[in-house]
């Protein structure tokens, strides 16, 4: 290790990692505060004497309770949970298939079709959002859960498939190979040799893909347009607004619940998300 | 004859004593045949990827290709008009800005996530207490719904009740309010902010996944030839870490070029439309106005940029793989 001076580890460590720690989590605390801030408080003019922005002596949850009882949020906030985990467990399913292939078998056209997926996964869905809301309609798929379950894939299928290719190939070869002179089928080894070995990687395709759905927003908002239809974060911004009024007590209510329930998901997995992440763009 | 492989659903420790005679629960013989061959398996476990995928991403991409040539509308499917569509939207004003400002906004942000967010990797890959915690917490507005987090910023700018502003007249450097998101240059900045302090954490995380392969011994080798910290990070880290970060910058370039709820939620592409994004102003008359065939070519005006940095990625890839 590098031996460094007293001040130099406060000056160049300490000091700048409270400061990023500090700026990346004020605006939680700031929804907190918000949220659980009395109304009268909310909106005290900005120069008066007994301002305390930072903290509230009448802590109340009046705004979880209106959002809870008076609004379609805990709806939204199934819609949401249920658009998540289908079109995860889709993707799931087919990046795993899709993956075993490009990883393992050797098929015409491998190399072209391994590019083209993921070349898609660079197409971001503002893209495609007009034509693609076009085609939903022809469908008959508007206004429903399945215009976001069937949609969704399209980017997290190829991020599965990228990530768990990558995974497979780290696999020797020589399980499968055992396997096969034991007499298992090709199907055989795949599903009860490879696919065992992989949940890891299927775990943290899973839980990357589970956040980066919930946090959709183009699709939603350009698909769902009956309230009780709608996810968290289109429900937010486009019901808990009346006109031009904002009731941010209530908004900041919704924002912190519509978080927790990723943040949670996010904090009993860490590792796999981290390597679900930084699996993305390793190619 | 039943048997179960021990450890199926388990961890990677499972299958060692795994590896029994698979032969148990065999399909039909001709179906196993079928499978059998390499081919015909990939295409089996390729077909329902390429279905969706062509279904809901080379499909809508043929059709906004025809739309953006055509004066389809809600409710009025339209003919074909040529280029007018794009021609149209080069020379209107509001869409000039939009495109100046989606270069703007992604230079700017980009710089600022790739500057700080290495700095901090730098300053995570360190021993002290609460690593863990820290490192966890560092990446939490990247998990969290943009748009949620984005409300808690649009509520820090407010025009009567900024926090910000309160800290800033409290410290003494200002005497009255800055016009955070009534103003359009600084609503941009104001973005441009929200965007890096989301999207930080990912270059500090995965550019920290790339630090920890690098060996201490090179450093300490360095300090050892006399390099101070300035020149150990330029001569040893950076030329290591150059790869991890390329790919990194060209996700995020991709990302922040087709940006779209941030802006929606923060200034809504006002005041007066100074603050739209290519996306934002094709949403705005694609889909809020209607007009399918003029929002389809605003979107379009996305692609060669895509195009490149895409590019630029295979290449890259490419060399990966040939070396």
């Amino acid at each position: 290790m590098v031996i460094e001076k007293r001040w130099k580890t406060w000056v160049f460590f300490y000091i700048p990692l409270a400061v990023f720690v500090v700026g990346t989590l004020f605006p939680f605390y700031w929804m907190l505060i918000t949220a659980i801030r009395p109304d009268a408080e909310l909106y005290r003019s900005w120069r008066a004497a007994t301002n305390t922005p930072f903290w509230t002596l009448q802590p109340t949850l009046e705004h979880f309770r209106d959002l809870m009882a008076k609004t379609t949020f805990p709806r939204w906030l199934w819609n949401t949970f249920f658009i998540a985990v289908a079109s995860t467990l889709i993707s799931l399913f087919c990046g795993l298939l899709a993956g075993y292939a490009l990883a393992r078998l050797r098929f015409p056209m491998a190399g072209t079709l391994g590019t083209s997926i993921f070349v898609t996964y660079l197409v971001p869905p503002t893209l495609l959002f007009i034509p693609l809301a076009d085609i939903i309609r022809n469908f008959q798929l508007g206004n429903t859960p399945w215009a976001l379950i069937l949609t969704y894939p399209t980017f997290l299928i190829p991020f599965c498939t990228w990530l768990l290719m990558g995974y497979f190939k780290t696999i020797p070869k020589e399980l499968e190979e055992c396997a096969r002179i034991d007499g298992a089928t090709r199907f055989g080894a795949m599903t009860r040799i490879i696919f065992p070995i992989a949940v890891p990687g299927i775990l943290s395709a899973g839980i990357f893909a589970f956040t980066l759905s919930w946090n959709e927003f183009i699709y939603a908002l350009v698909f769902l347009s009956s309230p009780e239809r709608k996810t968290v974060p289109v429900g937010v911004v486009s019901e808990l607004i009346r006109g031009d009024i904002y009731f941010w007590g209530q908004l900041m209510a919704g924002a912190l619940l519509g978080s927790i329930p990723v943040a949670l998901v996010y904090s009993f997995f860490v590792e796999y998300y981290v390597t679900g992440l930084t699996g993305s763009v390793k190619g | 004859m039943k048997k179960t492989i021990a450890g199926g659903a388990g961890s990677a420790a499972g299958f060692e004593v795994a590896l029994p005679h698979p032969r148990t629960s065999q399909p039909a013989p001709a179906l196993t045949r079928f499978l059998e061959n390499e081919g015909l398996l990939a295409a089996v476990l390729l077909a329902p990827t390429v279905l969706l995928l062509s279904l809901f991403i080379a499909y809508p991409f043929v059709m906004g290709v025809w739309l953006s040539l055509s004066s389809t509308s809600v409710g009025n499917p339209g003919e074909f008009v040529g280029l007018r569509n794009f021609v149209k939207a080069w020379n209107d004003s509001i869409f000039r800005t939009a495109f100046g400002n989606t270069f703007f906004y992604t230079f700017w942000a980009t710089v600022f996530k790739l500057v700080l967010g290495m700095w901090l990797a730098l300053l995570l890959n360190r021993h002290f207490r609460g690593k863990r915690l820290v490192r966890a917490s560092m990446l939490l507005p990247f998990i969290v719904p943009t748009v949620l987090s984005t409300f808690a910023w649009r509520w820090m700018f407010d025009p009567t009740f900024s926090v910000l502003n309160w800290l800033l007249y409290q410290g003494g450097l200002i005497t009255t309010k800055l016009p955070f998101l009534s103003d359009g240059t600084y609503g941009l900045w104001c973005a441009i902010v929200v965007n890096t302090w989301r999207g930080m954490p990912f270059f500090a995380i995965t550019l920290l996944a790339g630090l920890q392969t690098i060996s201490p011994d090179l450093h300490e080798a360095a300090s050892l030839d006399g390099a101070n910290g300035w020149h150990r990070f330029w001569h040893v880290t950076w030329p290591l870490l150059k790869p991890v970060t390329l790919v990194v910058v060209v996700f995020s370039v991709i990302q922040t070029f087709s940006d779209f709820q941030l802006i929606y939620v923060l200034t809504g592409g006002g005041p007066a439309n100074a603050t739209h994004l290519l996306a934002t102003y094709a949403y705005q008359i694609g889909v809020a106005t209607g007009l399918l065939g003029e929002g389809a070519a605003i979107s379009l005006f996305m692609l060669p940029v895509l195009f490149i940095v895409v590019w630029v990625q295979l290449r890259y890839l490419r060399r990966l793989e040939g070396a």
